[in-house]
């Protein structure tokens, strides 16, 4: 509109046009558009790399997650955590502005990690940055050195670093970059030939479930096998209230991820988010190492425990056999309220494996599959695994979409549940179907980021949730005649 | 306005002893900077000392936001029928999607988009630009969602950084599209917080939507803009009806369950009310001066600022309108007595610390107060000189002014005021929760609202008294 134009009247939209587009929305012709277009994302299922290397930052002790560069970033990083966790995420920021932008921001660093020592004493700053220095091209390696060089900070205080950009890869790549850094860090020169802590290191990657974290824990409890969690976020994102605020609540010991590299194994929990870390780790790190897939459902968790049991010469206990059972009792009780329904899926790349795994485990089909962030690779293990069961027959994986195509796989093609995070929920409204919240984040419900869903235990978990929701439906919607005392 | 009576235990002399206490923790240059940004405060000088807008200082741990958050999240989020592209990487419209509880009618994805939508620009847009990409993205987006009114193009960091010119594209598109297209370069690392992204905002609002579009029907006497609210949990649906029932015609909101065009045509009103001044003081000075529109800021947070503001309101119009304003403060005083029955027993003689962006710290002092709670410190994220200047009247003398403070700071300042309730943000909850202080979120509403109006001291009452009574604060001190 030039600036000589006329003024428009204000219109309204008549309400016929507003049905028709209302219509149009659900058809499939509408979908084939949607699914045509190459630019535009919406409501897409991923975030950013360095919200992941926050969460990396966060998990060990006496750590303050440092962001180098825009102000606004961090404060978005925090909120994210802390509406997922309902808990404190400290975590402290250089603040670039457009000075910074002409000059570079080795002054907003040095000025950021003196002040950042000096008000929070951390014995650690983990840094990773933001797109602004990323574009600019700011020289991480020679800034820190210089800050210490200079000064700002005591030479002591780690500081590992990650290039972080934004405009590449996921949470979950961030997650990758910044955990092998700390792992660098906290192991230089640490290594030594010959000596092994007997202890098991485990790389849980970018869960929001601290329960998840806990059950891992409480596993190598049960099986005598003594671990160190790298970038044990459980007990910082998951803290007591006893009248006292602590801003280092707790984390993977310094001292234990420093002697991680002469451990006895090493098992990451999570392909996709520790791809880098594990190549490192394999040519770095003592002992036996596994890339595992996340103990979802009964196989999985099986595999890991036969995993642990052979790397550490322990036979599985008998309470892990009773638990297993006690899986087992429930998935076969209740089979019938899971088996044939069909459910869409979207989150995180090691996620989606787990959870379709467990689907299938319960004659549950995998309808629609949907990662909005992921690789060929992905994609051909994904359908291997939906191959790998007659229930997966029919189902199909997308990558590289976003819920708004999810929307329109949902009002073409229903299904009777769907899984995923928060973000799902307006489509699954607009679908009509519930929406089981799994993956981050869940910031509409209380308390199910301390619910397990991994190992037998999380497999009761996910069932009862979903089993009895379904049952709330029926209770809720069938007509009188079907109304009944028991189901 | 009558001097606020003294809190007990307040004194200047306390308050600049407990300033310098903290700065003294600090590294000399930081103690330096954050200096003038800490004060005791002096309700009756003309200007408040305490000094505001600046740069964060490096480290300290602020809860500020950025001028993308401030463009997105506060000005054009709201507008509910236009498509709002974040134009950049994929994490800052993914984490201010949702995330501000600006409510808002209409069907989602249809005639309203409550949505994310962004160019998730990957590394290849950095190195080759993103320009042709937004051009795509604006078609695509606009055969998908039809009924749009209009697309807002909000750039991130990125961007500006690498030259992109997305005023070409908006002018290209928008002649292409024949829609309106509003770019906003409003890239985070601009200015020192929200603030310039509102500023900036209201400079493309000015540039591209204002004096675009026309009523159909003739103005009328007491036609009226509602400029600053979000509704943010339902206000404006607490505010509107107020308005609606002195008699005025509130023909536009800006910009909460905001409608563009009708924004567009907001110049032919006769009086801009300003809720928030300062996220939208700059567009009502342009109104002022381009079409002679009045403005007046008022607060309808709370019986008694609700009423200073009705009459002031009615003082702009006929003896219609007064009458009116007489009749729906009388009509609503016994409703409004009701609730401070109830709740002022509980809540009379407590304190609060409050600590929230650029208004609702001196806005929701008097709702406060009609509950019997005295604010002992109070401070704003990305606040201006003037807003400070409308703080000190509101504040007793001698409590505690903070601006972009700390998070080291804010504990020290809590810990030592030991508050009976501190309103702040989602960052902060938490860290006073741990300490077993009650907390309201009051960017948010804490999931709750609305807070505006009659119907929203009702749920602002309730939601306080929960917060500061509820019983599982007796359960943090265990016995062993």
């Amino acid at each position: 509109m030039s600036a000589e134009a006329a003024a428009k009247f204000v219109t309204e939209t008549p309400a016929e046009e507003i049905a028709r587009v209302k219509e149009w929305i659900n058809t499939e012709e509408y979908k084939e558009k949607n699914f045509a277009r190459t630019a535009l994302v919406v409501n897409p299922a991923h975030a950013c790399q360095p919200l992941g290397a926050q969460m990396v930052a966060t998990g060990f002790e006496g750590a303050l997650p440092f962001v180098h560069g825009s102000q606004g970033c961090a404060s978005y990083f925090r909120s994210t955590f802390s509406r997922h966790y309902r808990e404190p995420a400290a975590a402290t920021c250089d603040a670039m502005t457009e000075d910074g932008a002409v000059f570079g921001g080795q002054n907003n660093l040095f000025e950021g990690l003196e002040n950042a020592y000096a008000l929070y004493k951390p014995k650690m700053i983990p840094v990773y940055t933001t797109c602004m220095p990323e574009v600019i091209g700011d020289d991480l390696t020679a800034f820190i050195k210089n800050a210490k060089l200079q000064g700002h900070l005591p030479e002591e205080v780690l500081t590992p670093y990650a290039n972080t950009p934004s405009f590449n890869g996921t949470h979950i790549h961030g997650y990758d970059a910044m955990l092998k850094s700390i792992l660098q860090t906290l192991t230089e020169d640490q290594s030594i030939e010959g000596k092994c802590t007997g202890k098991l290191n485990i790389i849980p990657g970018f869960d929001g479930n601290v329960g998840n974290l806990r059950e891992y824990k409480r596993i190598c409890e049960l099986m005598g096998i003594p671990y160190t969690m790298l970038a044990d976020v459980s007990d910082v994102f998951d803290s007591g209230c006893d009248g006292e605020y602590k801003l280092y609540p707790g984390g993977t010991k310094i001292e234990d991820a420093a002697e991680s590299i002469n451990g006895k194994a090493t098992i990451s929990l999570q392909k996709y988010s520790s791809v880098t870390t594990m190549k490192w780790i394999e040519t770095e790190y003592t002992g036996e190492k596994a890339t595992l897939p996340m103990p979802f459902g009964i196989k999985k968790t099986d595999e890991l425990i036969l995993k642990l049991s052979e790397m550490f010469d322990k036979p599985v206990p008998e309470e892990l056999k009773k638990e297993r059972a006690l899986a087992v009792d429930a998935m076969t009780d209740a089979h019938q309220y899971l088996h044939g329904r069909k459910f869409a899926v979207a989150g995180d790349p090691d996620y989606l494996i787990g959870i379709v795994s467990f689907l299938l485990e319960m004659g549950a089909r995998p309808w629609h599959v949907l990662c909005s962030r992921a690789t060929k690779k992905f994609k051909k293990e994904m359908d291997a695994l939906l191959e790998s069961s007659p229930f997966g027959e029919g189902c199909t994986t997308y990558i590289n979409k976003d819920l708004w195509h999810m929307r329109s796989l949902l009002v073409t093609d229903p299904v009777d549940g769907i899984i995923g995070d928060t973000h799902a929920k307006w489509a699954a409204r607009d679908a009509g179907i519930p929406l089981f919240r799994i993956g981050f984040p869940i910031i509409d419900r209380v308390n199910l980021h301390r619910s397990p869903v991994v190992g037998y235990t999380g497999a009761i978990n996910m069932l009862t949730m979903i089993a009895n929701k379904f049952l709330d439906i029926k209770d809720e919607t069938c007509d009188d005649q079907w109304f009944e005392m028991m189901r | 306005m009558a001097e606020r009576k003294p809190v007990k235990g307040v004194t200047i002399e306390k308050t600049e002893k407990l300033i310098a206490e903290t700065l003294a923790e600090m590294p000399e240059k930081a103690a330096k900077k954050r200096a003038p940004h800490l004060g005791a405060n002096e309700p009756t000088v003309s200007s408040c000392a305490v000094k505001s807008n600046k740069k964060v200082v490096p480290g300290v741990m602020s809860q500020r936001g950025c001028a993308y958050a401030g463009a997105k999240g506060v000005v054009w989020g709201p507008i509910r029928d236009m498509v709002h592209v974040s134009h950049g990487p994929i994490g800052c419209g993914v984490y201010s999607w949702g995330t501000r509880r600006n409510l808002m009618q209409g069907i989602p994805g249809v005639t309203s988009f409550p949505m994310d939508f962004t160019s998730d620009f990957q590394e290849r847009d950095i190195v080759y630009g993103g320009d042709l990409k937004l051009e795509k993205l604006l078609k695509e987006a606009d055969e998908l969602f039809p009924l749009n009114k209009g697309m807002s193009i909000l750039s991130e960091c990125p961007v500006g950084l690498i030259g992109d010119d997305i005023n070409a594209v908006a002018k290209k598109m928008e002649s292409e599209l024949d829609k309106l297209v509003v770019p906003c370069n409003c890239e985070g690392f601009r200015g020192v917080s929200q603030s310039l992204g509102h500023h900036i905002s209201n400079d493309s609002i000015r540039d591209h939507i204002i004096g675009k579009f026309e009523f159909k029907e003739e103005a009328g006497p007491y036609d009226v803009a509602l400029i600053g609210d979000y509704n943010i949990g339902g206000d404006v649906w607490a505010a509107k009806p107020i308005l609606e029932e002195i008699g005025l015609n509130v023909k536009s909101v800006w910009t909460g369950d905001g409608e563009v065009e009708k924004i567009g045509a907001t110049h032919s009103v006769k009086l801009n009310l300003i809720h928030c001044y300062r996220s939208m003081n700059y567009m009502c000075k342009v109104m002022e001066e381009k079409w002679n529109i009045p403005w007046l800021e008022y607060n309808f947070f709370g019986p008694t600022k609700i009423e200073e503001s009705l009459r002031a309101i009615a003082a702009c119009f006929d003896d219609k309108i007064k009458k009116n304003v007489e009749k729906v403060i009388k009509k609503y005083k016994p409703v409004m007595q009701e609730v401070i029955d109830e709740y002022r027993p509980r809540l009379d003689g407590k304190t609060a610390m409050l600590f929230v962006g650029g208004l609702r710290p001196r806005h929701t002092i008097g709702a406060y107060e009609d509950l019997g709670i005295q604010i002992t410190g109070a401070g704003y994220e990305f606040a201006h000189q003037d807003d400070y200047d409308r703080t000190a009247p509101e504040m007793a003398k001698g409590t505690l002014i903070y601006d972009d403070v700390s998070e080291f700071e804010l504990e020290k300042f809590v810990e030592e005021l030991k508050p009976d309730l501190v309103g702040s943000g989602i960052k902060e909850k938490y860290v006073f929760q741990k300490a077993g202080i009650p907390f309201r979120q009051m960017h948010s509403w804490d999931y709750s609202g609305p807070y505006h109006g009659y119907e929203g001291f009702k749920v602002f009452a309730r939601d306080i008294d929960m917060a500061i009574n509820s019983p599982t604060w007796g359960l943090v001190k265990s016995p062993f």
